[in-house]
């Protein structure tokens, strides 16, 4: 039954099976786990990553496809409920409505510019997907009578998922069980059914198809697969998954603007992850994600901390800046495409073997 | 047995045949016609029309080091950016040294200034991108997957450095006095800042034609685009050409971001990687590898950019995806295909 879920992918190393089920654990359990506004934004964003840097993963890890319009795909999702949210008022229709055009036009747009780029090289996707994206973030912030421009979109969402609303009169473990804490769950438990579902897909004779293309595209052609169609289907499911990503974080922050969704930060954040996490397993998707956020969260406190220390060496200091971080991922990101090219999922299963 | 009958006949081709090289070509005034159709206005015309050729020249001062790189090695760099920021700052900071000179007012030293903040800027750029190279780039030959990844990497660690050296503020700068202010021609001012881009643009180009195609390094370079395994065997290193040609691309690219950061007069770390979709804009259009392409291509999206943001400010960017897809429809792999698809 389990490894029916799992779709029979097994973790294959004692380390990551429990690093994963402490993970899992913990995101369920996070409300009560860890109480605390701050900690409980960590998780959420933590689903909602794992979601989104799966299905970048599927793309580039599983398909060897670069893309830089992943965020355009994320955001896409986020403005169709915000604005569905803000158009029609708080309410169940207009999410599912929301989601339902963002997913759909996600995908039409991938269905497009795979077809388009895809056929002639792969490297011109690369360059033209960053094109596309970032004209779509400057066409979002001009037209701002639609989407908010800048500011992006307040917006109010069902009132049961709202910390006004209560569950129980009495607290439950400590906790009270409120709004937000049901958003949470409905955060949580949309993830772990889209990562379920993509953990289906990539081990399906579909997912075969689309790493017998990344080995070798021109073998796999010669056997008789299509290589374009898959490539270009892979684009389409990845850019799907990663809308409905954006529609958790609309509901979950209940504001939608370009800094949040769009910028290209978070599409360097996303490929930093796959990378560190492990390009080509959907686990280092859970692992990368989880470091980096909680990374993002504490970490940058250490420096500071160790920035104020150094406060008197010049250069020091100065590379030591919590803002600096980037620096050191960077680093450690150029590191592990050359030493580490399966990340750190990769590294843990070489060591059972 | 005698030799099977057959009469070669030399045809001259057809008018038509020799015309299809120079199509593209044809492009930029075509383009430029539709603007003042459009436009109206001829001095208004006259005014974006330059502004259009000098942002051209500036992106394809910046451009041309990524094509040939490309059609070299088979290299897409996207850390190519970070030359262009770290040009620009060298560049400014070189500049802010010397605003006794260019404060002074006379043109001669303004110029010198200028000069000696570009050659700062190139000589800067030029050492980072040969560093750059054997660091990021050569483990990763051979794999674009890589390239794209590690390059990406280069950018991001090189930004937060320029955050480290040069604080996280944007700075201002404005131009040598010689370079501000603008001439009138009848209705229509230009600034003068814009017609020396173009020159310096002009020039280069000139240049770099006269090296690709009158000196030996040149015909190695283009011979090294068409077939690099044919003149490994003839006994050239290729290697060594690619260094070169990497470490001219970087130079140029600081040049590019020195001229650019002048243009904007602000500069900030991420403005390479901003103007770096100008340039993969351009460097497809053109056609992955050919300089001429890419010329021609800097071009139209120069004259198309401020072309758009008069006639309709909020689709200027949306306009040069548009006319990618337009060229690419009509030639899939670009302007002129020089590196064919592999």
């Amino acid at each position: 039954m389990l490894i029916r879920l799992i779709s029979g992918d097994r973790p294959r190393s004692l380390v990551l099976t429990i690093v994963l089920v402490a993970i899992l654990v913990g995101l369920a359990l996070a409300p009560f786990l860890f109480p605390g506004t701050r900690s409980l934004e960590t998780a959420a964003r933590i689903c909602i990553f794992i979601v989104l840097v799966a299905s970048y993963d599927l793309l580039l890890g599983y398909s060897g496809i670069v893309s830089f319009a992943h965020t355009m795909f994320f955001g896409i999702g986020a403005y169709g409920v915000a604005i569905a949210l803000n158009g029609m008022g708080p309410g169940w229709g207009p999410i599912l409505l929301g989601a339902a055009a963002g997913a759909a036009l996600a995908a039409a747009l991938a269905l497009v510019i795979g077809l388009f780029s895809l056929r002639v090289k792969a490297i011109f996707f690369a360059m033209i997907t960053l094109a596309v994206a970032s004209a779509f973030a400057v066409l979002v912030s001009q037209l701002s009578g639609f989407t908010g421009g800048e500011d992006g979109l307040n917006y109010r969402i069902p009132r049961v998922l709202t910390p006004a609303f209560k569950l129980f009169d009495q607290r439950v473990f400590g906790v009270s069980v409120n709004g937000r804490v049901l958003c949470y769950y409905f955060v949580f438990f949309a993830s772990l059914v889209l990562f379920l579902a993509m953990l289906r897909v990539v081990n399906s004779p579909f997912g075969r198809v689309l790493q017998a293309i990344r080995e070798n595209a021109f073998r796999a052609e010669a056997i008789g697969y299509r290589v374009v169609y898959y490539r270009t289907f892979a684009n389409v499911l990845s850019a799907g998954a990663a809308a409905l990503a954006g529609v958790l974080i609309a509901i979950w922050l209940r504001y939608t603007g370009p800094a949040t969704t769009l910028s290209l930060e978070i599409m360097i954040d996303v490929l930093l992850i796959v990378v560190i996490g492990g390009m080509g397993t959907m686990y280092g998707a859970v692992v990368g994600a989880t470091l980096f956020i909680v990374a993002q969260n504490y970490l940058q406190n250490l420096m500071g901390i160790a920035a104020d220390v150094t406060a008197g060496v010049p250069i020091l200091s100065g590379i030591l800046d919590p803002n600096r971080w980037l620096l050191w991922l960077g680093l450690l990101f150029i590191l592990s495409v050359y030493l580490f090219p399966t990340g750190v999922v990769g590294r843990l299963r070489e060591r059972k073997s | 047995m005698s030799a099977p009958d057959h009469a070669p006949t030399l045809v001259r081709a057809s008018p038509a045949e020799r015309l299809a090289p120079w199509l593209p070509v044809a492009l930029v005034p075509l383009l430029a016609a539709i603007g003042l159709a459009a436009i109206g206005e001829a001095s208004t015309w006259l005014t974006l029309s330059v502004a259009g050729l000098a942002m051209g020249m500036m992106i394809f001062i910046m451009a041309s080091g990524l094509t040939l790189v490309f059609g070299l090695m088979d290299v897409i760099n996207f850390g190519h950016g970070a030359f262009i920021s770290v040009g620009a700052f060298v560049g400014v900071t070189a500049l802010l040294a010397l605003s006794g000179m260019t404060g002074a007012d006379s043109v001669a030293l303004n110029i010198a200034a200028l000069i000696l903040a570009i050659i700062a800027a190139m000589i800067a750029t030029g050492a980072m991108g040969y560093v750059f190279e054997r660091v990021v780039v050569m483990p990763a030959y051979g794999s674009h997957l890589k390239q794209i990844l590690v390059t990406m990497g280069g950018l991001i660690v090189v930004e937060q450095l320029i955050y480290v050296i040069w604080g996280p503020d944007a700075i201002f700068i404005s131009r040598p006095a010689t370079l501000q202010g603008s001439l009138t021609f009848g209705d229509a001012a230009i600034e003068t800042y814009r017609i020396a881009a173009v020159v310096i643009g002009l020039l280069l180009f000139a240049a770099m034609r006269l090296v690709l195609t009158r000196t030996k390094i040149g015909l190695l370079v283009r011979a090294g685009v068409a077939d690099g395994e044919m003149v490994q065997a003839l006994g050239y290193r290729i290697r060594r050409l690619f260094v070169m040609v990497f470490v001219a691309g970087s130079a140029l690219a600081g040049l590019g971001g020195v001229m650019w950061g002048l243009y904007q007069q602000t500069i900030t770390a991420p403005m390479g990687q901003e103007v770096m979709i100008l340039v993969f804009i351009v460097v497809i259009i053109g056609g992955l590898g050919s300089v001429g392409g890419c010329f021609i291509g800097a071009l139209l999206v120069g004259l198309l950019a401020n072309y758009v943001a008069f006639l309709a400010p909020k689709v200027a960017l949306v306009s040069n995806i548009a006319l990618m897809v337009a060229i690419l429809m009509w030639r899939p792999e670009g302007l002129y295909a020089v590196v064919r698809a592999k």
